[in-house]
């Protein structure tokens, strides 16, 4: 392996996590329209019930998009207040039966320029992945079994930006809020699959458009770890909201990391053809 | 008007860059292989006179310049070659991509620049890259220079062999030289099956009579000779196809032509002492490449059968990647290697010192904000006993700036051993990259 590019140790982690950014993007963060009756029961009287009600129906909301495209830049702010930078772009086609299929391609940090990740998410069982390195002009299938290490030095961890199915929880509602002064719902959701960083999270939802404004993340000493926001929401096609800004702040050890967001693209008409390990290698 | 643009800015590349070439080493070949590969000369033509004006929508300016310094511990070997214990180096990688507003359409030029204080033949120039491509969409037809890496294995390249090794820039076979191709791709529902003209033969490269690394005897890499009588421009052609099936990565691949590992029996020079001369055969060689990838594990084997140098034989790397992720919870994944290397070409065929050898290593990333990555490994050879231990490591020190560091040890290398002729010659590499 070799020299001046540094892709040469495939950053195997990179780029899971990255790739499920997408889908964070936007089943978590998705909304639309028509859905606080299904909620009405009195609150209270059926939280496990009410809090899987809210979960399904912001899961609802975001699908059909069939395929987008975005730019991401994230900020790394170390405690002392240094920052670092990545960028990237995103492609995502919707999954119809399976999980959805994205692609990422950095281009900050200089010394990864090029380097590309595929992702096909699977509704079960472990995601397909490779990425390419272009230093060795080499395209490798990786592992994507890991989920809580925080990746990249940032403060998402892999499980944090996965595709948020509604089985992966079991949930509790917990009571109704404002979050900036938004009526939200409160839910606590606590992770069904293995190897969770986490004790669990309490998520708010908006009660207008089911779109996700605040997680807490608890340890699993059952300590506050992290908090993520998300802001700057935007509707698209009418029916699909992105925020344009998500801020992931680690109250244990003053770390933070933004996630901002723009070009979103819809309906580019990707297929998928577009998404072949055997392409990957000239996207840059 | 872009167009001319492009047109332009490829004339001053290439002649900017030919002129340093001729600057340092008149032997840098990129001249040669300018000349000798009518992909790249089409590929020009091609944007400068007929593609569409929708060309040039998005430029990219990148690369790196880095400098480099290479401790030698020891003495040489033999008292005619170098015995600086320090020795400078400085690498300069522009790169340009051009790409057309419906990103059918691809321009690529990556010159590479090389001066190395102590090995005349280290300091070299090469196009690693100067290319067209079309993306169809059902297809994809690339001319010009290019790089193409095939296969899984991690200890060695069995099956890699569009490319010639660019051997001065670093002994593990990492490094290649640009190689003239026409490369039609096609993507069906079955896999990918790609078809390539390679067009100019690029001789290996070698260290000069006194460097180091050089091996047993000096090479005389400016007279090498050539199996097909039309030498260099003998035109090989490859097939390759590859596909993903659920857990599993699989290729199959054939070459003609020349084969890029040459033989070097020795021959005498005028003033009586022993050198070895690069013999280039024409072979067949045809390869398969499997992976299987499953929760933490990956299982890999790659492998050819190859004629034409000596009776037919057969190579092979096969074994295992282990991941421990988010080691200590720390966020840090360790990856453990191991691979069997087996060859049974017989004494005729290019030496390799991959007969029957065992390796193991480690690749552990921190994913922290520099991308902290260390990979170490120790190939030990069953027969000789002979072992050599490699390390590289790497960090960002700030956005642009990134400090690699590569390692490479022998030990008890028996007189038998391919590895004997480099015995002496551990080195540890520092290297200050700077991206742009």
């Amino acid at each position: 392996m070799k020299k001046a590019n540094p892709a040469l140790f495939s950053t195997r982690r990179i780029a899971p996590p990255w790739a499920k950014m997408i889908m964070a993007a936007f089943l978590l963060f998705a909304g639309g329209h028509a859905a606080n009756d299904a909620l009405a029961g009195p609150a209270g009287k059926d939280a496990a019930g009410k809090g899987l009600a809210i979960a399904i129906e912001a899961d609802r909301r975001d699908h059909g998009f069939k395929d987008y495209a975005a730019d991401m830049t994230m900020t790394l702010r170390s405690s002392n207040g240094s920052e670092s930078h990545r960028r990237l772009s995103i492609k995502v086609l919707e999954g119809r039966d399976d999980g959805d299929k994205s692609l990422i391609v950095f281009s900050r940090p200089r010394d990864i320029s090029g380097t590309a990740l595929l992702t096909f998410a699977h509704k079960k069982g472990n995601d397909d992945q490779w990425i390419y390195l272009p230093a060795l002009k080499r395209v490798k299938r990786i592992s994507s079994t890991n989920r809580s290490g925080a990746f990249v030095g940032s403060e998402f961890a892999y499980e944090d930006l996965i595709r948020p199915e509604v089985e992966r929880y079991t949930y509790l509602w917990l009571r109704d809020e404002a979050v900036d002064g938004q009526p939200a719902h409160a839910v606590e959701r606590t992770p069904a699959y293995q190897n969770s960083g986490y004790r669990r999270q309490i998520v708010w939802y908006d009660q207008a458009e089911f779109r996700v404004l605040r997680i807490e993340f608890f340890d699993r000493n059952n300590a506050l770890l992290k908090r993520f926001t998300a802001s700057d929401y935007q509707k698209y096609l009418g029916k699909y909201w992105r925020p344009a800004l998500m801020i992931m702040i680690n109250l244990q050890n003053d770390k933070s990391t933004n996630l901002s967001w723009k070009n979103y693209e819809f309906k580019n008409g990707y297929n998928n053809a577009y998404f072949n390990k055997n392409r990957i290698k000239n996207l840059r | 008007m872009l167009l001319f643009k492009v047109g332009y800015f490829l004339c001053v590349a290439r002649n900017g860059f030919n002129w340093r070439c001729v600057g340092r080493s008149l032997r840098a070949t990129c001249g040669v292989v300018l000349v000798r590969a009518p992909g790249v000369v089409l590929g020009c033509l091609y944007l400068s006179l007929m593609a569409p004006a929708a060309i040039a929508a998005e430029w990219e300016l990148a690369g790196f310049a880095a400098a480099e310094l290479r401790l030698f511990p020891n003495s040489t070997i033999d008292a005619a070659q170098n015995s600086e214990t320090v020795s400078p180096a400085f690498t300069l990688q522009p790169e340009l991509h051009v790409q057309s507003d419906s990103g059918s359409d691809r321009f690529v030029a990556i010159p590479f620049l090389k001066a190395d204080q102590d090995d005349s033949r280290r300091s070299h120039g090469d196009l690693r890259e100067l290319y067209w491509r079309r993306q169809g969409d059902a297809w994809a037809l690339l001319v010009g220079l290019n790089r193409v890496f095939w296969g899984v294995a991690e200890a060695r390249h069995v099956i890699d062999i569009i490319n010639q090794t660019d051997q001065v820039e670093s002994p593990f076979a990492e490094d290649k030289l640009g190689q003239g191709m026409l490369n039609l791709q096609y993507f069906a529902a079955v896999g990918t099956f790609d078809a390539y003209l390679l067009t100019g033969f690029r001789d290996r490269t070698f260290p000069d009579d006194d460097a180091r690394l050089r091996g047993l005897l000096p090479i005389d890499a400016d007279n090498p000779v050539f199996e097909a009588s039309s030498r260099r421009r003998h035109v090989d052609w490859a097939l390759r196809w590859s596909t993903a099936i659920a857990d599993w990565d699989i290729g199959l691949s054939h070459f003609r032509g020349t084969g890029r590992e040459p033989r070097l029996p020795t021959s005498l020079r005028a003033d009586g002492t022993a050198q070895f001369v690069p013999h280039y055969d024409i072979i067949d060689q045809t390869g398969l490449d499997l992976q299987f990838t499953h929760d933490a594990w990956i299982w890999k084997l790659e492998g050819f059968s190859r004629r034409g140098q000596g009776r037919r034989f057969i190579a092979l790397a096969g074994g295992f990647e282990y991941t421990l992720f988010n080691l200590a919870g720390q966020g840090y994944d360790l990856g453990l290697l191991a691979e069997y290397l087996y060859d049974d070409r017989d004494a005729v065929a290019p030496p390799t010192r991959f007969d029957d050898d065992i390796f193991f290593g480690f690749r552990l990333a921190l994913n922290d904000a520099a991308g902290t990555e260390i990979k170490g490994g120790a190939i030990l050879d069953r027969h000789s006993h002979a072992a050599s231990f490699s390390i590289e490591a790497g960090w960002r020190l700030a956005e642009r700036w990134r400090l690699n560091i590569e390692g490479l040890a022998f030990h008890r290398i028996p007189a038998r051993d391919l590895l004997y002729g480099l015995r002496r010659d551990d080195y540890l590499q520092l290297q200050l990259s700077r991206f742009f």
